[in-house]
């Protein structure tokens, strides 16, 4: 009888949890949903007016109500592309020093300080950059300085990442390789990279999503000025830092342009890592791994 | 009866108390008159708008709110064009900004007929960082040459010119300018259209077309930093945020032909020539007279006419007879100055035409 009741109890818990789980789920796809949704909706006045030139021009002028968004565009992949350049070569390499090289007793204190860089909060890195680092290296703000900073911000995230995926290499695939005589660059060439590939470009997506949408480091050191070159000296602008900066006063129509790219941010993000799962998927299936 | 009785006697009682007490405040305050206490419960103001004028708001604030302890008031900032939308839409109880509502926007005004109240005057400095040079002086032409980028080395021509005892070196030239809208770029660029004459091609407004290759802050802090932190740099940061941040900055040129820095007293002088309409609009900017600086700025808070709060209205009307009255001694302390005397007095004027309930 007693343990009729519990197992009734038990299932009863185990529907309650499935349904909530479920919930949780579900709230997440909804407020996304929502998100997409009413976003679309405030940035087609600006759609409206501008047509397809808000993707193509350049020509942001509020006093004229011009808005084109291609130099923000421009500015936040360049920024995230110096970014990227910079901190993936320095999370790969502190993740496989932590890894296969250091000491266990280092190991410890590496992860341990690259965690705490990643809970400083994001207005000190900028702060940083424009009142120390940016005049110490005799840097202007630039998409250049901006990448710097934003290097800095995403490398615990790639590291973090990375390092948890390296780890899940099989210590027999390892010693394998060791046992047949690889060198240790060998052996991570031959067993960790083949199975880790996946989680690392899944590390760099989430350290570019990040580059891409950061605001108030990226607004202190990028210049905040429009501009399509080359050169990643010259001052930029990105779409995040110019919401932020212009929302607060924004006029209808201005208003209507930011939420425009805003969305188109959500679009740019969204487009990167499914091309990235696809990069994944398709290099998984040909090398026949995991 | 006899309840009824005691509640009133106690009341009376009460308020005899409150009278005295704030009477007594009142003269260690040093205010004479006008500001009386509203007899009122515990009251909140809630206002926004020009960060021109925050300091001076939160200044005027603590010692109004020090001597009328039932009231308090919080002044958020956010910017002139923020306060005269959440004016309009009646979010805040009053609002603060640089220049006025511009064409159609002044019908959007959800409240009815409202006031512009003038309460202080404000010098908007050409901060600027240049190793080897510390006493620059510049004329209008000049500024809006450097401004939209025509003269991009310290060593050009026209700034030696207006500076010939100085040792100009061949730095470049960084312009540093606001990357929001802004009251303090609308009127700086005024200012540059008024006195430079058909040099000054970017036009006017809270955001003008800058050029690609300048760079931009948020805030009068966000430009002053940049220009603190960039050899080469010239930006345009009001007085007191200038002043807090430590920057250099140079002497402009005014109508009358002479160099003048910007202090308590030429900004003053500024303000003695100005011309004011029934609105109580008027500009500061290129005032006449030898001892005027020339980019002086002004700033208005705004109020309805018809408040519809009884204990919010006597609130906002002692507040507002106090920004024109004992409030401007303490502008100079803080590098703003007092609206004329003759400004004052048609203020308060306006101010005992608001109607309460």
């Amino acid at each position: 009888m007693e343990l009729f009741d519990l197992r009734g109890h038990r299932q009863h818990a185990d529907r309650a949890f499935r349904w909530g789980a479920l919930g949780a789920a579900a709230v997440v796809l909804v407020v996304l949903a929502l998100i997409a949704i009413t976003m679309t909706d405030r940035a087609r006045p600006v759609l409206g007016e501008m047509g397809l030139d808000f993707f193509t021009t350049t020509k942001w002028s509020v006093p004229t109500n011009t808005y084109g968004a291609l130099g923000f565009i421009y500015g936040t992949l360049y920024t995230a592309l110096i970014a990227i350049s910079l901190a993936v070569p320095i999370s790969f390499g502190v993740a496989l020093f932590i890894t296969q090289v250091a000491p266990r007793p280092l190991r410890k204190l590496l992860v341990y300080v690259i965690d705490l860089l990643a809970v400083v909060p994001s207005v000190v890195f900028g702060l940083w950059g424009l009142l120390v680092m940016a005049p110490a290296l005799g840097l202007h703000a630039s998409f250049f300085t901006a990448g710097i900073i934003l290097a800095i911000m995403i490398t615990p995230i790639i590291t973090s990442l990375s390092r948890e995926v390296i780890e899940t290499t099989p210590a027999t695939d390892k010693e394998a390789a060791l046992a047949l005589g690889a060198t240790r660059w060998e052996m991570i060439t031959a067993t960790v990279w083949p199975h880790s590939k996946g989680g690392l470009v899944g590390a760099v997506m989430l350290g570019l999503g990040r580059a891409m949408g950061e605001t108030i480091a990226a607004t202190l050191v990028i210049g905040n000025t429009v501009n399509i070159t080359a050169s990643p000296f010259a001052p930029g602008y990105s779409m995040p830092t110019v919401i932020a900066n212009e929302f607060g006063e924004a006029e209808p129509l201005h208003k209507s342009a930011l939420i425009a790219l805003a969305v188109t941010l959500f679009v740019i993000t969204i487009a990167v890592n499914l091309v990235a799962t696809w990069v994944v998927q398709r290099s998984m299936r040909r090398s026949g791994g995991k | 009866m006899n309840r009824f009785g005691w509640v009133h006697t106690t009341a009376v009682g009460i308020s005899a108390v409150l009278a005295l007490t704030t009477g007594c405040k009142k003269k260690e305050e040093g205010a004479t008159g006008g500001t009386g206490a509203t007899g009122d419960g515990p009251v909140t103001l809630n206002a926004s708008g020009a960060t021109f004028q925050k300091a001076a708001q939160e200044v005027a604030i603590e010692a109004f709110t020090k001597a009328h302890k039932q009231i308090k008031i919080n002044y958020g900032g956010g910017g002139s064009g923020k306060g005269r939308k959440e004016f309009a839409d009646q979010v805040v109880d009053y609002a603060c900004a640089d220049a006025p509502y511009k064409g159609d926007d002044a019908k959007s005004v959800k409240g009815g007929e409202f006031f512009y109240i003038p309460n202080l005057l404000g010098a908007i400095t050409v901060s600027y960082k240049l190793d080897g040079a510390d006493k620059l002086q510049l004329s209008a032409e000049t500024l809006a040459k450097i401004f939209q980028r025509e003269i991009k080395k310290w060593n050009d021509a026209a700034i030696a010119a207006d500076n010939p005892d100085a040792k100009l070196p061949e730095t470049d030239i960084v312009v540093v300018r606001r990357a929001e809208g802004s009251g303090t770029t609308e009127n700086f660029t005024k200012y540059l259209g008024l006195a430079a004459g058909g040099a000054w091609k970017l036009g006017s407004g809270s955001s003008v077309e800058w050029p690609g290759d300048t760079q931009a802050g948020n805030g009068n802090g966000g430009v002053a930093d940049i220009v603190l932190k960039t050899n080469g740099a010239i930006g345009y940061v009001d007085l007191s945020d200038a002043k807090a941040k430590g920057l250099t900055w140079a002497a402009v040129k005014n109508q009358a032909g002479k160099y003048v820095m910007p202090t308590a007293g030429s900004v003053t002088a500024a303000g003695d020539g100005i011309e004011v309409n029934d609105q109580l609009l008027f500009s500061a900017l290129n005032a006449k007279g030898d001892a005027a600086y020339p980019i002086t700025a002004q700033s208005w808070c705004l109020v309805y006419a018809k408040q519809a709060d009884k204990a919010k209205g006597n609130a906002v009307k002692a507040y507002f007879r106090y920004l024109v009255t004992d409030a401007q001694k303490l502008l100079s302390e803080i590098d703003f100055a007092p609206i004329p005397k003759a400004l004052q007095d048609k203020a308060l004027a306006q101010i005992e035409k608001i109607q309460v309930p």
